[in-house]
């Protein structure tokens, strides 16, 4: 099975080395079990290459504890996060010296599988998928039965608002869309100097997470093709949604992550958030004189009485094919993410949220973040939005559909013209590099 | 050259008004390029001093106070970064003193050797390597990054200290720079006059060119050393262990945490003013040897 994904996911034209490289990889299998004797019989070192602060002291519990065990030693790289990493892994493989282990976001594996970076891990991590919800296990799958990563932290989408200044201006928190665009324009109405919130065009993860919820399918495989689906009836509707809000002046559009807002932020010029569950720390450095001032809804809906959210961020664990000792690598991974001794130091050295759902109801995360001290059961809500977090369907090259994103929304954006029309863009370029790429696209 | 040019230009501008005899009307011309300069000092001189401020801000201050009201943390800031994951900061600082030293040292040396065989002897070829020298000028370094890893990976360097300064050694610019400047200050009488005397090649260089060559060398150093402490693709894509990580590097795993920590911009700040601090100080140390060149210049003649 992993081999017709495989070969899925390759570009057509690389099908021979495909089928090559697929032979090698069995034949890998079949020796699997030799390696695992050497794994036990001689110490092994593995290197891992991570953004996650404070992983080096994870590490060293595994190194002084179960790894000292089993003989595995784990040496942490940290690295920058972000798609420059997916392009220093790309160059690492190509010459044959990628780390045993990665963190890659979720919409980078698909690209990762499709280079042939990382290694099916399915035979060493039996049952490990009971601990993940249903949404984010499909995402380490690509939807196959072969497994390409464990997830280590999930980012489940809410909205967070100011709940002084909805009181002060008597506004109400959304439930759904349409009243998020009511309350936008009664904030309007009451302080015409003041944003219920901006649409970022540089964020392209967020716009996909807000897709993801109503329904999206971006990347779909049909038989042996690729089917891009970015203008979607959902995501039109999500983006005619935010285009409405911005053509008729009811929410900023101004791009997230700058000075100017932060400031907006910190000030209360802008009163809510769409954002995902690490907005706290976020809003630590953005907005410090506004702690405990806000608080953390379930996302709005688009129908009444339902309860989904999308992902905007996350990250998995991977193992790579350069690595020798794919088995050790693997077992770190599972280890690493599903622990609880491992998950309790991640959530405590990494301020990470765990995608584990044992996790994310267990003691770690019993306390609210300091910012929201004001919203004890900041992290119970937060388990129960993530329980119905819509699966994500990634594609070979999410990194080109997102730079356009952030072009052809910058452009409407800025002059509040048509989202429908930067979508057709987005989809078209999307299409056109797959293709350049070799790929076979289902029109 | 062009800091030689404003060096003598300066007095002569500081020197206009003060002059009683100096007619009215050629302060007035004086007056465009002066503010000219002027404007164009403020432009290259307003984001330095918006770091210099921004660094003495507290996270609290940073984005909430006026942007150029100093704020109170400036020693704060330097020592969480100094405590940041045990002082990694000063290890980049150290690194890429490391490499920007060693690696200008080596590149310039191989620059003097090169450029001053372009420039003295002839040989069979020499146009030609010239002209493949001049179109690797032309030749954006980050574009080689790639192909570098890739043949430093076959001989198994990658993520050592060596695969960040070996690729830096030879550089076009500085041979280039070197030819050029060897040819206008070595007069090859002085090279025959040497072989008169039965002095070796290499005594010739070393004895008699060399020194004419310095000030040219100091600018091909001083070029290298910038470049590479500025240097980022290449260092990016041979290191992965963050302990060799120059401070460019370094600086950036600091902004890209991920989502999940708040972004460390105070940090990043202080970091990035310290950063600047070691080119400030070599360029005022090294701009004797730009004086010496006048110097020379004027007992040539």
């Amino acid at each position: 099975m992993p081999f017709t994904l495989r070969r899925r996911l390759r570009p057509a034209a690389a099908t021979a080395v495909a089928v090559a490289l697929g032979a090698s990889t069995l034949a890998a299998c079949g020796s699997s079990d030799d390696d695992s004797e050497e794994a036990q019989s001689g110490p092994v070192s593995l290197t891992y290459w991570t953004w996650a602060p404070g992983m080096d002291k994870v590490a060293d519990i595994w190194n002084k504890g179960p790894g000292k065990k089993a003989q595995i030693k784990v040496v942490v790289k940290k690295q920058a996060s972000g798609d420059t990493l997916v392009t220093k892994i790309l160059t690492a493989a190509k010459a044959g010296k990628a780390p045993d282990l990665v963190q890659a976001e979720y919409q980078a594996l698909a690209t990762l599988v499709s280079n042939d970076v990382l290694a099916d891990i399915s035979g060493e991590v039996e049952g490990v998928d009971k601990e993940f919800a249903p949404g984010i296990w499909q995402q380490v799958t690509l939807g196959s039965d072969a497994v390409y990563a464990i997830p280590q932290d999930s980012a489940p989408m809410a909205f967070y608002y100011r709940e002084d200044l909805f009181k002060k201006y008597g506004l109400e928190v959304p439930k759904t869309w349409d009243e998020f665009a009511e309350t936008a324009r009664q904030l309007k109405k009451k302080d015409p100097g003041k944003d219920l919130t901006t649409f970022s065009a540089n964020d392209s993860g967020l716009f996909a997470g807000l897709a993801q919820q109503a329904g999206a399918k971006w990347w779909t495989v049909d038989g042996d093709k690729w089917k891009v689906g970015i203008d979607d009836a959902a995501t039109q509707k999500v983006a005619d949604f935010w285009g409405g809000l911005v053509e008729e002046d009811a929410i900023d559009n101004q791009p997230m992550y700058t000075p100017a807002w932060n400031k907006a932020l910190n000030t209360g010029k802008q009163i809510a958030w769409v954002s995902a569950v690490w907005a706290p720390g976020t809003l630590t450095t953005a907005a410090p004189d506004t702690k405990g001032k806000w608080a953390m809804a379930p996302l709005p809906q688009w129908t009444e009485g339902e309860s989904v959210t999308g992902s905007w961020g996350g990250s998995t664990i991977a193992v790579t094919n350069d690595s020798k000792n794919k088995a050790a690598a693997a077992k770190f991974s599972t280890w690493l993410n599903t622990d609880p001794e491992a998950l309790a130091a991640l959530v405590k050295e990494g301020g990470i949220y765990p995608a584990a759902t044992a996790a994310q109801t267990g003691d770690a995360l019993s306390q609210a973040p300091e910012f929201f001290s004001n919203q004890p059961d900041f992290y119970t809500e937060a388990a129960e939005i993530a329980k119905n977090t819509a699966p994500a369907a990634w594609g070979p090259n999410v990194n080109v559909a997102y730079t356009t994103f952030k072009d052809a929304f910058g452009k409407a954006a800025k002059n509040k013209s048509d989202f429908g029309a930067a979508l057709t863009t987005m989809q078209d370029a999307t299409v056109a590099d797959l293709k350049k790429q070799g790929f076979e696209v289902a029109e | 050259m062009s800091s030689v040019a404003l060096r003598k230009a300066a007095p002569a501008a500081g020197t206009t008004p003060g002059t009683v005899q100096g007619p009215p009307r050629r302060r007035r011309i004086a007056l465009v390029p002066t503010v000219t300069l002027l404007l164009g000092a403020l432009y290259c001189l307003l984001p330095v001093a918006w770091v210099v401020v921004a660094s003495t801000k507290s996270g609290r201050e940073l984005f909430s106070t006026f942007t150029f009201l100093p704020g109170t943390g400036f020693a704060d800031n330097v020592k969480d970064l100094s405590a940041y994951r045990g002082g990694v900061y000063w290890k980049w600082m150290g690194n890429s003193a490391l490499y920007a030293g060693l690696g200008a040292l080596l590149s310039t040396a191989v620059s003097a050797v090169s450029g001053y065989a372009l420039a003295i002897y002839r040989f069979r070829g020499r146009e030609t390597i010239f002209n493949i020298l001049l179109a690797g000028v032309l030749m954006p370094p980050v574009i080689l990054a790639v192909p570098q890893y890739l043949l430093l990976a076959k001989v198994d360097l990658t993520d050592t200290y060596a695969s960040v300064l070996l690729p830096l050694i030879l550089s076009p610019y500085g041979v280039y720079l070197a030819r050029i400047y060897t040819a206008a200050a070595v007069p090859s009488d002085v090279v025959e006059a040497g072989r008169m005397d039965s002095a070796s090649e290499w005594r010739i260089f070393s004895r008699i060119a060399l020194p004419m060559m310095i000030p040219g060398l100091v600018t091909v150093f001083l070029f290298q050393f910038v470049a590479i402490w500025n240097n980022f693709l290449l260092p990016y894509i041979m290191l992965s262990d963050d302990e060799k990580f120059p401070i460019t590097l370094g600086l950036f795993t600091l902004l890209e945490q991920g989502s999940n920590t708040p972004v460390l911009y105070t940090l990043v700040i202080t970091g990035a003013l310290l950063a600047v601090v070691p080119l400030i100080a070599l360029f005022l140390v090294i701009q004797r040897f730009w004086s010496l060149d006048l110097l020379s210049g004027a007992v040539k003649s």
